[in-house]
């Protein structure tokens, strides 16, 4: 077992360099992203100061927070010193409360962050056994079935899904109550709630991924591999589980790690909808008082977090199969 | 061998009707979609009101058939921002390559690294909202899409024998990648079209329904969900149509978009 | 390092509230059990009559974020409103609107009005123990008046006060440099622990009924009953009230019906008809005027006539009707009927609708066929923009195509509000107290808060006479003379004070509403 491991790590440690250079590109990026949000928010019209201040903030007042929050220095300064203390964990001090950034964007994101990946679990549990179902007998009544239920399901926006489970299960059956449960009362609970947003959010996906894989591994058994592994005897399941699931698994990995920048949104618009206090409802909110410092955090960490799950990804997909070399 | 394909037949049908509905939605209403009638406040489905009427007595059918008109407006304009610059953007860095396509690719990668959704909120978090800052928003952002699908193409192409035979002949460039190369690209450009076309109302619904979108006076499909939600229970017709719509919307050109890959295999999303 | 925020007089109130429905108020503000419309409604939980699980405690939801505490500075009414339960002033406000003594158990004014005498309760204690002495109220009361905020008061009516002593352990003597009435109202202003100023925004203490527990930004405030409190007759029924903020109205619904809010203050009248079945429902008005705000500086809201034609052209009445399904009270001018002291009811039967007068009018100034203008309008009020959408359908008559702008909160208050950057706008304004001045002082020509720039000398003359007057009557007689001329000038088109729904689990009693902007909780218990 360890052995086969090492043989299927070999040709990772020969693609090193080609990783570090995506690690390095990967930087580059949330960079990029970094001077982008730092400069949207610099160069926008309106002031934050008088939706902090109140209505009737004198011109002094005005000045004295301006200099306090460093607005009054020119824009690559800032961009300077907020980057460098952002990198330290500092996100700077939230307008809108008197209180600092990461405090009131950490706790949310962990939120948001449980909310995805219970959705991508989800997505998981639902997919594979429909794509297999799927795919065993093409053409069959199962088949078809799923092949209909998901093209309908791939249609409902997940807001609209959210708000139907919501009124379903929490308002006519009472299978929940439509109150958020923190992690802190209990991991039990706090999933249990957090089953109905994701199911909202992992439904229009897994269909998606339910389609991409029935016929992925339809194209798989088309192969002479395939033939072959028949010819030595093995059955039909054997062959789909041992041989044709790794190499259908290929394309439903990269539609997967493409998908998390989505399933990111996605938690975002349903949090909404289950009043859950994620990083959805700061965000807007942030928006709206142009609490500039809170959004900019939020905007860097999601797209952290959508790009290093693209990097986990590629790694993945790598050590699933070696033929892929560094591009 | 090709068995018929369903997915066109229903797909084209259904978007056929949804198109025809929307683009009714645009020059006629069977009421003027903001006059509201103090008598006809919250009354359900009827033959004067087929849809019902919401608490302000505003006629429910007209008032989804304008959203619908803004909501495929919306979704047709991002799109042609996004697929016309990301169709020029991504020909010439798949075709001519180099220091400048890197740099533009890293600049797709970090706008892309994002869902469009939420940059849009924060593009529009600038501009404030209403119809064209949202177009204006969704479109840049659905440019980098396109422009790395139809580079993808380019790259494929480009080094093809009768790219260099044309080269070889002095064809110029322009013509080349217009003339020679875009036409092998249909296939993939239609299937590429039908999903950001889905994705575009996907975006502008959600983008409305979160409050950060379009205008109260020009209200689309999301911004009517959000608005009737609240009395789901008393007036469900006021949610109801209009989710239905957004939904069937979405679904006609899902499945036209199936059908074009499958009738014309272009690469899958 | 000093709180560099003032606190605004007359606060805009912001709640979200949705259009009308055909169901509405039930009428009157006798509260209306549950399912009183429907036969078969089955009793819910709450109705048993036995406490909830979670013991002798609730949870209000609430639209509005507390984004900043500090009780003096109370930046808007949703904060004041919460607040009230934990901290007192000298003293408070009573349902009726008067104020009755609460730190403070006597007081004595002196004949020329300036010099108001305190005499302080024995007995009253801090929520951390400690007893209220007279240093504490002088360092509040010195904070209100600016001495923790270079000088600017965080309780405007404090810029009058010329200062304040403590003679001896007993009494707090606070003189003014103008005489005034009024200045009672502002001694609502809460007292806090002596030099607690620079943390009073996270650690509440005062000597409510309530004490604070927690607070978490856009999630709740938590605070339990104080054992302490001076008047055991009106201590807190409740041990633990939990005020949840929801910001999304469909979010309110969805909490009251499955049960997990108790209560809800300013429901939008809309969804009244969903919840009613399972709560008690409320109905009041909100103490404050909407209005559809003319900036007076700009063409041609400069002309009176085009004003006075825009306020026949509209129809009040079903304003009320489509936006608080009839049940807001048409004011006519910048007073709410609440402040029966000073409203004067007959002010807004003087623009009836009549669209040819409107026609004439504006003919009269220049614009027979009308002309083009923008309402803008805060996008997260939407009983806000719904008015302004009735309204665009309105004036559509007159020849006027009025276009509904929506913008963000902020960018509305930096715009509209303190930019003046704009041509109409539809908003709410409140008191903080039951004086006239309050709604009043604003439309002077000089006031900072002009934000309409109304500019009429005999308004300015008869309010400057109204505010220094010590004699009741007269003052009262010059401030409803104030009224008159918003009404007859049209300054803007006054429209209403909304109305107010508050929804209970039916198990909950002791619920009253107040003539001013706050919300009691320690009356309200279970049966």
């Amino acid at each position: 077992m360890g052995k086969a491991l090492l043989k299927r790590l070999a040709p990772l440690a020969a693609t090193g360099k080609a990783l570090l250079k995506r690690l390095a590109l990967l930087a580059a990026t949330l960079l990029l992203v970094s001077v982008l949000a730092f400069t949207a928010f610099s160069v926008i019209p309106g002031d934050p100061t008088q939706s902090v201040l109140g209505m009737e903030a004198t011109e002094e007042q005005i000045a004295t927070f301006r200099a306090r929050h460093g607005l009054d220095l020119p824009p690559w300064e800032r961009y300077g010193s907020w980057l460098s203390a952002f990198v330290r964990g500092d996100f700077g001090q939230s307008f809108q409360f008197d209180s600092p950034v990461a405090e009131l964007v950490l706790t949310r994101a962990q939120v948001t962050l449980m909310l995805a990946a219970v959705s991508f679990a989800l997505i998981l549990a639902i997919s594979l056994p429909l794509g297999l179902l799927a795919a065993r007998r093409p053409g069959g009544i199962v088949d078809r079935a799923v092949t209909v239920l998901t093209q309908i399901t791939m249609s409902v926006p997940n807001f609209i899904m959210g708000i139907g489970l919501m009124f379903l299960f929490a308002l006519v059956l009472n299978w929940f109550r439509p109150e958020y449960v923190s992690l802190e009362q209990g991991l039990g609970p706090h999933l249990a709630f957090l089953v109905y947003p994701a199911l909202a959010i992992a439904l229009p996906k897994s269909a998606m991924t339910v389609k991409l894989l029935r016929g992925s591994i339809l194209g798989e058994l088309d192969q002479d591999y395939i033939r072959t592994a028949y010819s030595k005897g093995n059955s039909r399941g054997s062959v789909l589980r041992r041989h044709v699931l790794r190499n259908a698994m290929i394309p439903v990995v990269t539609f997967l790690a493409m998908a998390i920048g989505d399933i990111m949104a996605g938690s975002i618009v349903v949090e909404q909808v289950f009043s859950i206090p994620g990083l959805g409802r700061i965000l807007i909110s942030s928006i709206g008082n142009r609490d500039y410092p809170v959004v900019q955090a939020i905007v860097v960490l999601l797209a952290a977090a959508v790009v290093g799950c693209n990097f986990l990804a590629d790694l993945l997909y790598r050590v699933m199969d070696p033929r892929i070399d560094g591009r | 061998m090709k068995k018929r394909s369903w997915y066109l037949t229903l797909g084209g049908i259904l978007t056929a009707c949804m198109l025809a509905f929307t683009v009714t939605g645009l020059f006629w209403t069977p009421y003027v979609p903001s006059a509201m009638d103090k008598a006809a406040r919250g009354i359900g489905p009827t033959p004067a009101h087929p849809f019902g009427c919401d608490s302000m007595g505003r006629d429910v059918l007209s008032r989804t058939l304008e959203g619908a008109g803004s909501t495929l407006t919306i979704a047709l304009a991002v799109l042609a921002v996004g697929a016309v610059c990301g169709l020029v953007i991504g020909a010439l860095c798949g075709y001519y390559g180099g220091m400048a396509d890197a740099l533009v690719m890293r600049l797709c990668d970090a706008v892309a690294a994002f869902p469009s959704v939420l940059l849009a909120l924060v593009v529009l978090a600038l501009t404030g909202p209403g119809k064209y800052n949202v177009i204006g928003a969704l479109g840049v952002l659905f440019i980098p899409s396109f422009a790395r699908l139809v580079r993808g193409e380019f790259l494929k192409y480009r080094d093809r024998d009768f790219v260099q035979a044309a080269k070889l002949m002095g064809v110029p460039d322009p013509r080349i990648i217009f003339v020679h190369i875009l036409p092998n690209l249909w296939p993939t450009l239609l299937s590429g079209l039908t999903i950001g076309f889905n994705n575009a109302v996907l975006a502008e619904a959600s983008m409305s329904y979160l409050g950060i979108g379009v205008n109260a006076a020009e209200p689309s499909l999301g911004y009517l969900l959000k608005d009737g939600q609240g009395v789901l229970f008393t007036l469900p017709w006021c949610a109801v149509f209009p989710g239905l719509a957004a939904i069937l919307l979405i679904l006609g050109v899902s499945l036209l978009g199936e059908g074009i890959r499958e009738r014309m295999g272009g690469t899958a999303l | 390092m000093p709180k560099l925020k003032k606190r605004a007089l007359l606060l805009l109130v912001v709640l979200a509230m949705l259009p009308a429905s055909l169901y509405g108020c039930t009428g009157g503000t006798e509260p209306t059990p549950p399912g009183a419309s429907e036969s078969g409604s089955q009793p819910s939980a709450a109705q048993t009559g036995e406490l909830p699980p979670n013991g002798n405690s609730v949870t209000v939801g609430i639209a509005q974020d507390l984004d900043d505490l500090d009780p003096q500075l109370a930046k808007t009414a949703g904060i004041r409103e919460v607040l009230f339960n934990i901290f007192e002033g000298l003293v408070k406000a009573s349902p009726d609107g008067s104020v009755i003594p609460a730190v403070a158990s006597d007081y004595e004014l002196s004949k020329d009005g300036t010099t108001y005498t305190f005499t302080l309760r024995e007995g009253v204690t801090f929520h951390n123990g400690n007893p209220v002495t007279a240093e504490d109220v002088v360092y509040s009361l010195e904070r209100c008046a600016g001495s923790e905020n270079e000088g600017t008061p965080l309780v405007s009516a404090f810029s009058n006060v010329s200062s304040i002593q403590a003679p001896d352990g007993g009494h707090v003597v606070i003189t003014l440099a103008q005489p005034s009435l009024e200045f009672l109202n502002a001694l609502t202003a809460p007292i806090i622990p002596k030099d607690s100023g620079p943390t009073i925004a996270k650690e509440l203490v005062g000597t409510g009924p309530f004490r604070f527990v927690s607070y978490a930004p856009q999630d709740s405030l938590v605070m339990e009953k104080y054992d302490g409190y001076w008047n055991q007759d009106k201590a807190a029924r409740l041990d633990k009230v939990t005020f949840k903020i929801i910001a999304d109205t469909n979010a309110l619904v969805i909490g009251l019906k499955g049960e997990t809010l108790d209560m809800v203050i300013h429901l939008p009248n809309t969804l009244e008809a969903e919840v009613k079945d399972q709560f008690t429902v409320y109905q009041d008005t909100m103490k404050l005027v909407q209005a559809l705000y003319l900036n007076n500086a700009v063409k041609p809201f400069d002309n009176e006539l085009v004003r006075q034609a825009m306020y026949y052209a509209i129809d009040v009445e079903a304003v009320i009707d489509f936006v608080c399904d009839g049940a807001g009270v048409a004011t006519g001018t910048s007073m709410y009927p609440a402040n029966e002291k000073y409203f004067l009811p007959g002010l807004a039967e003087n623009y009836a609708q009549d669209v040819d007068k409107a026609k004439e009018l504006l003919a009269q100034a220049g614009y027979p066929d009308g002309f083009s203008m923008k309402i803008t309008v805060p996008s997260n009020y939407k009983q806000h923009v719904d008015t302004g959408l009735v309204l665009a359908e309105q004036l559509k008559a007159v020849g006027i195509t009025a276009e509904v702008e929506q913008v963000e909160w902020s960018a509305w208050v930096s715009d509209v509000y303190r930019g003046r950057q704009y041509e109409a706008t539809v908003s709410g304004i409140a008191a903080d107290d039951m004086t006239a001045r309050e709604m009043l002082v604003r439309y002077m020509t000089e006031d900072r808060k002009n934000f309409i720039a109304f500019s009429d000398p005999e308004y300015d003359e008869v309010l400057a006479k109204a505010l220094s007057s010590i004699d009741g009557e007269e003052q009262t007689a010059l401030y409803q003379r104030a009224e008159e001329i918003l009404n007859e000038r049209a300054a803007s088109l006054w429209l209403q004070d909304m109305c107010d729904l508050v929804v209970m689990n039916p198990a909950l009693d002791g619920f009253t509403f107040y003539s001013t902007y706050v919300l009691d909780m320690s009356t309200i218990g279970y049966r």
